[in-house]
């Protein structure tokens, strides 16, 4: 049972903000750049390299949401230090200049009029100074108040709503009047669920915000699509694990805000919270883009229910997966964190599941390692707007 | 034994929690609201997370599930039968 003397052991960095891990991440701005970037993280070990497809002729609210993203992930407080890559050295600058904010040391390189060669050299011997001063830093003891945590479901399938679900809305209710800030997102999978999340909404203001980001989505779909949705949204992984209709999907989902918790706020995509409580993000339901949103707007621990067996990590964030279905758990134990499958059984109750997450999570803050990152699983997916230039 | 569960009194569809439900198989179902029984039989092997009727359902009718509106069923559905996308439509999108 935690209370407001639950403490945890964390990272407390230099703007304050506690993580729970400690790592040095070479994070390259671009698609060139992932080439140096990964012989960086080759060269000095420790150091964790973040590849990903995107970063070249982006513009407008992409290009913005693109910068918020990098800025937002080497500004977590789960990170370190940072070497930031780039093909170009005054968008490098503009990463580096974003992260430094934080007071945390970060340094920038761009290939053009180097090469690879000398790039990775000079790279590589910063990361190894960075790798060497963050392995002396100490965890600290720190209150539940410190601790950000998101959530995101994958994989949903009947048993989500029944079981996972409720499991993680059971330990935000009791995380959030200890202080923590929490969030949820999946804006087209509330799609039937708008209602009662509109009721949840702390104020009139948050409730029409809300309101404004679910219609809006609800054209994007409108506009693109050339069917029901009946192939992505219920996925065919969650027509297989028995769900038939979106609305089934959303009012499932929407357990994971638990029964108490008010909505106090409406997030951008990897937008930062201000404060303490539940925040929504608006976001895509796509697990790998929403946990990378979140592990960039700062959260520092994931929940994750799954039905089917989703295998999700992220390189910074790390994701605590449970599942309720007990085949899941069985075929899929390497992945899965806690089996709550004795809930659909009547062998244990909400409250004893909740209580044995906010444990694992406990568990997770103080170092141990999730499935998903013994796994080796870094999924980092940066969400696109709309077609490059 | 669970054999399936149900969220709300008003549900009309509750959700098979074992592996290798077989048809004609006598159920036994938790009413989760209130924490009371359901006794049904099986209409047709069900795999395990997937709905079956708990209420007979008409053509058109509305399917509850958490006490809320999950969409149309597009065939009559028997109490005991197999209830998913052959039978049950969302009313999105």
């Amino acid at each position: 049972m935690i209370s407001s003397k639950t403490t945890f052991q964390g990272y407390r960095r230099e703007n304050g903000r506690v993580g729970v891990r400690n790592h040095v991440i070479i994070l390259p701005v671009d698609d060139l750049s992932n080439a140096a970037a990964e012989a960086v993280a080759n060269n000095v070990k420790g150091a964790l390299a973040i590849p990903h497809p995107y970063g070249r002729l982006q513009f407008g609210a992409d290009l913005d949401l693109h910068f918020r993203t990098l800025i937002g992930a080497g500004s977590n407080p789960n990170v370190a230090a940072v070497v930031v890559i780039c093909i170009e050295e005054e968008w490098a600058k503009r990463v580096v200049d974003g992260i430094a904010k934080t007071g945390k040391p970060v340094t920038g390189f761009g290939i053009e009029l180097h090469g690879d060669h000398d790039t990775i050299m000079r790279a590589s011997r910063v990361a190894k100074e960075y790798v060497q001063w963050a392995s002396e830093l100490q965890r600290v003891e720190c209150p539940i108040r410190d601790l950000w945590v998101s959530c995101k479901c994958g994989e949903s399938d009947t048993t989500s709503g029944c079981g996972s679900n409720p499991t993680v809305g059971n330990a935000f209710d009791k995380l959030e009047p200890l202080g923590a800030t929490l969030c949820f997102g999946e804006t087209t999978e509330i799609t039937g669920g708008e209602n009662i999340v509109a009721d949840r909404c702390a104020t009139p203001q948050v409730r029409e915000k809300w309101m404004q980001v679910f219609n809006r989505y609800q054209e994007v779909i409108n506009r693109h699509k050339t069917s029901d949705l009946m192939d992505s949204q219920p996925t065919k992984g969650n027509i297989a694990g028995g769900l038939t209709t979106i609305e089934e999907k959303a009012l499932g989902n929407i357990q994971k805000i638990g029964r108490k918790c008010k909505v106090i706020g409406i997030l951008d995509k990897a937008e930062t919270p201000t404060g303490p409580g539940l925040w929504f993000m608006d976001s895509s339901s796509a697990a790998a883009e929403m946990v990378t949103l979140v592990a960039a707007a700062g959260y520092a621990v994931h929940f994750f229910p799954t039905g089917q067996g989703n295998v999700i990590g992220n390189p910074i964030l790390p994701v605590i997966k449970l599942t309720a279905n007990p085949r899941t758990a069985r075929t899929m134990s390497e992945h899965i964190d806690l089996d709550v499958s004795g809930l659909l059984q009547r062998q244990k109750n909400l409250d004893q599941c909740g209580d044995e997450l906010l444990e694992v999570m406990l568990h997770t803050c103080n170092g141990r390692l999730t499935c998903a990152e013994a796994l080796g699983h870094r999924e980092f997916v940066l969400t696109r707007l709309y077609e490059s230039a | 034994m669970i054999h399936f569960v149900v969220h709300d009194k008003k549900d009309t569809v509750g959700v098979i929690v074992i592996e290798g439900v077989k048809a004609g198989q006598e159920l036994t179902g938790w009413l989760m609201e209130d924490d009371s029984t359901i006794k049904l039989k099986a209409v047709n092997d069900i795999p395990i997370g997937h709905k079956l009727a708990t209420r007979p359902i008409r053509k058109g009718d509305t399917v509850i599930k958490y006490g809320f509106d999950i969409g149309r069923a597009v065939a009559d559905i028997k109490v005991g039968e197999h209830a998913h996308v052959h039978n049950l439509k969302t009313k999105r999108w």
